[in-house]
């Protein structure tokens, strides 16, 4: 068994409004292991990004994490300051984004912005830092990696910009790379190179990853493990064919029969209905029940408990409960 | 979806360039070949798919054929009539006949007119109907698209991305158009909304015969959505074909590429992917011969000199590609 990186426990993420405190994440708890990819699925506004910037300390001014403990090679993230939080920030654990042009900084070269964490982190100096920031460079697979130092964000292309922050990002070695959408912006054949960049750089360096998406197909491609997320809450985890093969939550198979699949001309697309949720919607009962397909009285009173249905996989969905009755076969325990 | 071989709108080598300026002066330094000569029929009651990276041109061409883009060269034939070269007041029956969805609905949407009249400024426009008709129309439109008749008195910034497409699409259909043109109508949805506009817009194909010309970089839905398919690359042909033949079929390099890159959701099998080096090149600066020769995989040395043929290798099929 291969140790523990990131332990996540009950963690709530609020945001500050009028009507008091909004919560986004709703006691998320999850485990990444030493280099294995998790994935965080989920529809916009289910609270993945949210739970992203939360392990990084880089929540808006007007979001806390109101309860939960992260755990990060056995220091709580979630209780330091932000001075500690900028040591492990881009050294220890990194980040890359959706958008490349706005996270880079348009007024300073590619060079100063990949010399900079090496400086700061690793205490190099200026010449050393940009002899690593070459190698670096190089090693994500950038042409002509000494020109590109002296270049700015927007003489690159959408995928050489990604690239410069994947290199940026791992420039320290990280051992946790959390990944929000960094292919969204792409196109499928640029994304394509990402995801193989992205695999073989998780190899070669053995590190974990967090992928956060909502494209199924970038799931199936990189993941060892997923988490579905719904409005804030975990609703189904396991291993990433368990998942595909075997999904339990009515949610997670709606959003596996809305994909179209390519391979499949007779694939019959069956939308879920309604839209997700707003935050400050109160749901009683399991908060998917309003378009839930099979709901019944108990989904709207009470909300689901955990049940397991292999070791790996677990789910947040009361029709588990019904399932054990149906087939005794099916090992399903309450937590 | 069946589809008669009738022509509904013909594009004939259409050409659209935008000027590049630059200098004290402003003189015109270079072009922008968007779309570098198209040439398509499009079939009554058919979905064609344009598909291609950003930047290939798709959605200029889409725009060019509405006549929102004034055409650098070529012909448009709708309907039997040659429209390329007509006045705005020659137009205007025409533009009836052809409507637009676009990919972002907030965008397309005035944020500070309800929708009811939002819905309405077409009819008034197109139609002779008293106001009560008009509202009697626009009421009947909202439920055809799924939303409810409270919706008339709101503004956009009550409802959500997929209620807004809903709009957009309840819009483009008010004055019963016969052709429109989708230019990723979906794509900045959530997978689960998306699921259902695509129905949407199958549903209403089928009930008011609309033929759809539809841009999208997505080619799973393209493939559930459409029944011929276009490939573009810098502004040009690469590869028409059936969806049947493209997807099971396809021939032009960069076709295979485009579909080997997409990510499935299936796990366990493990697919040899196509890597393409690089990037698009720019489109003001094409390569010459063939566009595609300097990421192609199997390019000789003739495709860089010489720009290849179009050609039909199947029933309804073509290429162009000199090693095919």
């Amino acid at each position: 068994m291969k140790e523990t990186v990131l332990e996540v426990k009950d963690l709530v993420t609020t945001f500050k409004s009028a009507d008091g405190p909004l919560p986004a994440v709703r006691g998320a708890s999850f485990s990444v292991k030493k280099g294995e990819t998790l994935c965080i699925v989920g529809e916009s506004g289910c609270g993945k990004s949210i739970t992203a910037l939360s392990i990084m300390g880089l929540l808006p001014s007007n979001g806390m994490i109101a309860d939960g403990s992260i755990f990060f090679n056995q220091r709580n993230l979630a209780e330091m300051s932000p001075k500690q939080m900028q040591k492990v920030r881009g050294n220890e654990v990194s980040m890359i984004f959706q958008e490349p042009m706005t996270a880079l900084n348009p007024v300073f070269t590619v060079g100063f912005q990949i010399r900079e964490p090496l400086m700061i982190h690793l205490k190099l100096s200026k010449k050393q830092a940009h002899m690593r920031g070459i190698e670096l460079l190089k090693m994500v697979g950038i042409p002509s990696p000494v020109e590109r130092m002296n270049q700015f964000p927007h003489e690159l292309s959408g995928g050489m910009r990604q690239r410069v922050m994947i290199a940026i990002a791992l420039s320290c070695n990280p051992s946790l790379l959390i990944a929000d959408e960094p292919t969204t912006a792409l196109d499928v054949t640029i994304q394509a190179q990402i995801i193989d960049l992205l695999n073989d750089l998780k190899e070669q360096l053995d590190m974990s990853m967090i992928m956060i998406t909502h494209d199924m197909g970038v799931v199936a491609e990189i993941a060892d493990r997923v988490i579905v997320m719904y409005a804030g809450e975990i609703i189904e985890e396991g291993r990433v064919e368990e998942i595909f093969e075997n999904p339990q939550h009515p949610y997670t198979k709606g959003l596996l029969a809305s994909v179209p699949n390519v391979d499949d001309p007779e694939f019959d697309l069956k939308p879920i209905a309604g839209s997700m949720p707003m935050l400050n919607e109160q749901i009683s009962g399991c908060r998917f029940h309003p378009r839930c397909p099979y709901a019944f009285d108990k989904c709207m009173e009470q909300s689901p408990k955990t049940f397991y249905v292999t070791d790996k996989q677990s789910v947040r969905c009361w029709l588990q409960e019904e399932g054990v009755e149906q087939n005794g076969g099916r090992r399903a325990s309450s937590l | 979806m069946a589809v008669d071989e009738q022509v509904l709108y013909s594009v004939k080598n259409v050409k659209k360039h935008f000027p590049v300026r630059g200098g004290i002066l402003q003189r015109v330094k270079n072009h922008v070949k968007a779309v570098d000569g198209i040439t398509l029929d499009i079939y009554k009651g058919e979905t064609l798919g344009v598909v291609g990276e950003s930047g290939c041109g798709k959605s200029t061409l889409g725009r060019t054929i509405l006549g929102l883009e004034s055409l650098t060269e070529g012909e448009l034939v709708f309907n039997g009539n040659n429209i390329s070269n007509y006045s705005s007041r020659q137009l205007k029956p025409y533009k009836k006949e052809m409507q637009m969805i676009f990919q972002d609905p907030y965008a397309s949407l005035n944020p500070k007119q309800r929708i009811g009249d939002a819905l309405e400024e077409a009819l008034i426009i197109h139609t002779n109907l008293s106001s009560l008709e008009r509202r009697e129309k626009v009421l009947q439109l909202l439920k055809e698209v799924g939303l409810k008749e409270e919706h008339y008195e709101r503004y956009p910034h009550e409802f959500s991305g997929g209620q807004r497409q809903r709009i957009g699409i309840a819009r483009a259909i008010s004055i019963n158009p016969s052709f429109i043109v989708c230019d990723e109508p979906v794509s900045a949805l959530d997978v689960s909304v998306q699921a259902q506009v695509i129905k949407l817009l199958r549903d209403l194909q089928e009930k008011h015969g609309l033929t759809y010309l539809f841009v999208s970089h997505d080619l799973g839905v393209v493939r559930h959505l459409c029944n011929r398919v276009l490939v573009m690359y810098l502004g040009q042909m690469v590869e028409l074909a059936p969806v049947h033949k493209l997807y099971e079929n396809p021939t032009h390099p960069y076709t295979e590429a485009l579909l080997s890159a997409i990510p499935r959701p299936t796990v366990g099998r493990k697919r040899e992917r196509i890597r393409l080096k690089g990037d698009l090149p720019s489109p003001s600066n094409p390569p010459t011969g063939c566009p595609f020769h300097t990421r192609c995989p199997i390019a000789k040395e003739q495709c860089s000199t010489e720009k290849p043929a179009w050609r039909e290798i199947d029933e309804g099929h073509f290429i162009a590609c000199h090693e095919r």
